[in-house]
């Protein structure tokens, strides 16, 4: 009954990785961009929702959008200051301007919050179920998060096979240059990009920090780094190879950690992600790409 | 005659002037006691940018684990003074520990490079990660005793290792780490260090071997099509960076008495401090990766004063120098207000 229970709360786990690594790859997909930013944009969600319904006594679902929005437009700004003028010249650069605004982030967050860790109340009010007669605990957490994964996976996959600004996604994806000679407006689908995969990290910093209540300045670089990880694992750029990565990473983990030892929980994930890459080399669905001489 | 002030010599020069400047100053007693106990890190992180350099800047490959190696070779370095003990000279010790944890460091980079090094890209940049994670995660839960009977190794805790009472004593304990390492380091080794890792890594780039290490960067398929044996090359390049890296590590840990793996020393995040190291001073060129290390050390140092707001700064910083330096728009605006104030190099971009 306890493997059953550790599947659900991995499931949990691996929905709020599958959250943020669907960012991350849509990120990835059309800038062809590590965006080590991600992680924090996660906490900046969390901060508002716990300054909104905890400081100010505002209803959840509230906190829940203004977190939404702050994130977006933060993500879209960053964006625009930090990486814009460099993602046509050099990944690396903005790579290590990623890393810059992940340092400005966590800092701003400190100056204000302090460093102390804050015990976020969660924003579910449903009280969840039992199974099996009270052997299976199912948190409300646990039915919201997962719910959360899968409407939005299903509304994302939508999203891009039928809107205009889905497949304009989808092309600049697979070649930015021959998408703008076709009239797609290269910069704003990047924005929307940036737009979408922030207010994918508020919710996702909402829901972890709904399973697991403390919220510090840096609550989001293990999980950007894991859901980095999620994503790379399903194969970075696709979006059902995200949500695949991100579900069978959370189990992972907590299968590692219930039975062969919690300290080794990370390093088993990362041992895993190791062998999957060396047998396929791009990821469990990414796509293999023809090297042209 | 050969040229003296070449690029190369320069770099020497740097690093020579730099040690004179810093010993004047701590002789003369204008230098103070937080800035002496920097000096032995700031060798630390030439030496990691360096090596780090030469695998992203001269290989291409990006590789985010580069703490990784340190750790190891801190580790296997503070091992061995530890069994040694007082057996041996603290100075011929120390010069073995450097060996050993070059060794050690080595010989994983080879079993991490031969299956990482398939990878291509990003892919081998998380890979590094992952393996970076592992090794600090494995010290972590690592208990080794030594006693009359050899060695002993547990996962569980001190007590699993069984031994011997009076004999016995223990190592590694595990997330507490290595303590009471004698501290050997000092910032004339450091520099010593610093120096042959910068000979023997300027003189790789420009000996055949180098040449053919950065054909592989800039086509490896070209490479490959005239007879040029790219994983040799490519794990020979990521073993020697390795090696340097687990110098580091021996270094940092005859530093300070107390060793111990944590997000912050070995982690990630100084992986990544590295590479930011590396790229701002310019991927491939050894000089700037030393300047660069160098003045992003010091500058949280030096905007102490400005307390809980320094390291926002520097984050600050560390964005505007990037889009400063690399962004077309901010390249042309210079070269048209400021182009009287750089030669023109032809050829050079």
């Amino acid at each position: 009954m306890s493997f059953i229970s550790y599947i659900i709360n991995g499931l949990s786990l691996g929905a709020v990785y599958a959250i943020i690594a669907l960012g991350y790859t849509m990120v990835y997909g059309i800038a062809k961009m590590l965006n080590f930013a991600h992680g924090d944009v996660i906490m900046v969600g969390a901060y508002v929702v716990f300054v909104l319904v905890s400081g100010l006594g505002l209803a959840p679902l509230i906190g829940i959008f203004a977190s939404v929005a702050v994130c977006t437009a933060a993500g879209v700004l960053i964006m625009m200051i930090a990486y814009r003028p460099l993602l046509q010249v050099s990944k690396l650069a903005v790579l290590i301007t990623a890393i810059g605004v992940s340092y400005f982030l966590q800092n701003v967050a400190l100056l204000i919050f302090g460093a102390d860790t804050k015990s976020f109340t969660s924003v579910v009010s449903f009280k969840g179920f039992t199974l099996a007669d009270g052997r299976i605990n199912v948190t409300g957490e646990t039915v919201v998060t997962i719910a959360a994964c899968i409407i939005i996976m299903i509304v994302l996959t939508l999203f891009i096979k039928y809107t205009k600004a889905g497949r304009a996604m989808l092309a600049v994806s697979e070649d930015a240059g021959a998408a703008q000679l076709m009239g797609v407006n290269v910069n704003g689908t990047i924005a929307l990009t940036f737009a979408i995969g922030s207010a994918l990290a508020a919710v996702a910093g909402v829901l972890l920090c709904s399973s697991y209540p403390s919220l510090t300045p840096y609550t989001g670089s293990m999980p950007g780094i894991k859901a980095f990880v999620a994503a790379v694992f399903g194969g970075i750029g696709s979006i059902p190879g995200a949500f695949i990565g991100g579900l069978l990473l959370g189990i992972i983990e907590i299968l590692g950690k219930a039975y062969i030892s919690s300290q080794m929980a990370d390093a088993i994930v990362f041992a895993v992600l190791i062998v999957v890459l060396l047998v396929k080399p791009t990821g469990l669905l990414g796509k293999e790409v023809q090297e042209k001489v | 005659m050969k040229k003296i002030f070449t690029k190369d010599n320069s770099t020497y020069i740097i690093v020579i002037l730099a040690y004179i400047l810093v010993e004047v100053l701590i002789n003369t007693g204008h230098l103070s006691s937080l800035m002496k106990g920097l000096l032995v890190p700031l060798c630390v992180y030439v030496i990691l940018a360096v090596s780090l350099n030469l695998t992203v800047g001269i290989l291409g490959e990006l590789s985010l684990g580069h703490a990784g190696f340190m750790c190891v070779g801190a580790f296997s370095g503070a091992i061995f003074t530890q069994i040694i003990g007082d057996s041996m000279n603290g100075g011929l010790r120390f010069f073995i520990a450097i060996i050993i944890g070059a060794v050690v460091a080595a010989i994983f980079g080879i079993i991490i490079g031969i299956p990482v090094l398939r990878l291509k890209g990003d892919y081998l940049a998380i890979v590094t990660l992952a393996f970076g994670e592992i090794i600090k995660n494995i010290i972590n839960i690592l208990y080794l005793g030594v006693d009359d009977n050899g060695f002993h190794l547990s996962t569980q805790n001190a007590a699993a290792l069984g031994l011997d009472p009076d004999s016995g004593r223990i190592i590694i304990k595990g997330a507490q780490g290595i303590s009471g390492t004698p501290t050997n380091s000092n910032f004339t080794i450091g520099v010593i260090l610093v120096l042959i890792t910068l000979f023997v890594t300027l003189n790789l780039i420009h000996s055949r071997t180098g040449r053919a290490i950065m054909s592989i960067r800039d086509n490896r398929i070209a490479a490959e099509s005239i007879g040029i044996n790219i994983t040799k090359y490519k794990l020979l390049a990521f073993t020697i960076s390795a090696a340097f890296a687990g110098i580091a590590g021996v270094l940092y840990a005859h530093n300070l008495s107390s060793l111990t793996a944590l997000p912050k020393n070995f982690g990630y995040n100084m992986s990544i401090m590295i590479l930011v190291f590396v790229v701002l001073g310019g991927m491939g060129n050894i000089r700037g990766s030393v300047i660069a290390a160098v003045v992003l050390t010091l500058l949280p140092e030096l905007l102490r004063g400005l307390n809980e707001y320094r390291m926002l700064i520097y984050s600050i910083v560390l964005i505007a120098v990037m889009i400063i330096s690399w962004s077309p728009t901010a390249k042309a605006f210079r070269e048209r207000y400021f182009g009287f104030l750089f030669k023109k190099k032809k050829g050079v971009s």
